[in-house]
């Protein structure tokens, strides 16, 4: 799959996520390399009133999101990859008002489990607010819905 | 530090078990609607089937992040009451299990607090929808809180 056309099932995917939108994420760039998403910074996604952090769950959200579409770069057809399991250090507080960038890459795929690391990060990716591992689940495109996921992806792309 | 004003409601949120007046302080709590209440002496959170919260479409399903957040958020919470920390714990790290899909429907979470030290805490979390015994996500999170009086080897003059 070349650039484009995963950027642009990238966009479509994202697009399909509910709570993705009503977070107003977005997806940066995608390539063979990683995923790299975008999680404007709004007050509904603060949790610490008193110094307008965002929430870790919003993070955990944007990371979840991010590792989870990393997949799509290494993976030649899309399969559904649910989460196993999600592990999320802290590093600083998101400075509020600032755009947040989530980036994801897969390091490892096997037959059965995708391993993914990534992090978030402000204005510069060498400060990240939090470092993420995750892993998934490869189901492959035989499941309920998984075809049919497949299919409204692939429409309008190249 | 946590306001002398915001400790006196939270007193009084846990003294009568009305924790909305608390939850309303906090925009995240809102945007994914957590609600809270008193279960004997324990407390238990509820966060109510919402549209908002889908992920996958197709099953439908709760956003895996969103089951991650309740939870997180749900440890935090149940720290403000229960450990005498004298500011907002602070999240160090957090680790989530998923075991089953979270499907379109209320979601409940309750805490265990393993190892309360003098600075860092210990917090399990265990999330269920319709069957307690076969939850669809276990966590754990270790907080930062800060004593009520200084540490000794805060490096800090003994105050009197």
């Amino acid at each position: 799959m070349n650039e484009s056309s995963l950027q642009a099932m990238a966009e479509r995917f994202l697009s399909a996520l509910k709570h993705c939108q009503l977070l107003q994420m977005r997806v940066a760039h995608a390539d063979r390399d990683g995923m790299t998403l975008m999680l404007p910074w709004s007050a509904s996604i603060v949790g610490n009133p008193q110094t307008g952090a965002v929430h870790g769950g919003a993070l955990t959200t944007l990371m979840d999101t991010t590792c989870g579409m990393a997949t799509l770069c290494v993976l030649p057809r899309f399969e559904v990859c649910p989460t196993l399991d999600l592990r999320i250090d802290y590093m600083h507080p998101a400075e509020a008002g600032k755009l947040i960038y989530g980036h994801a890459q897969c390091y490892r795929v096997t037959r059965d489990v995708i391993f993914t690391r990534g992090s978030a990060y402000q204005d510069d990716p060498d400060q990240p607010i939090c470092q993420v591992v995750g892993t998934f689940m490869r189901l492959g495109q035989q499941i309920k819905g998984g075809i049919g996921f497949a299919n409204t992806l692939k429409e309008g792309g190249a | 530090m946590i306001p002398e004003s915001i400790r006196q409601q939270l007193n009084a949120a846990h003294a009568v078990g009305d924790y909305r007046p608390l939850l309303a302080l906090i925009p995240y709590a809102g945007l994914i609607g957590i609600e809270c209440e008193r279960e004997g002496d324990d407390l238990l959170f509820r966060l109510p089937a919402n549209p908002d919260n889908i992920g996958n479409p197709l099953l439908p399903a709760i956003h895996g992040g969103v089951i991650a957040g309740f939870m997180e958020l749900s440890a935090a919470l149940y720290l403000l009451i229960y450990s005498e920390s004298a500011s907002i714990p602070k999240i160090i790290d957090f680790s989530i299990d998923y075991l089953r899909a979270g499907h379109l429907r209320d979601t409940y979470a309750q805490c265990q607090l393993w190892r309360q030290g003098r600075r860092v805490t210990n917090v399990a979390i265990t999330a269920w929808q319709a069957d307690r015994q076969s939850p669809i996500a276990t966590a754990r999170a270790h907080f930062k809180i800060e004593p009520e009086k200084p540490l000794k080897s805060s490096g800090q003059p003994p105050s009197a």
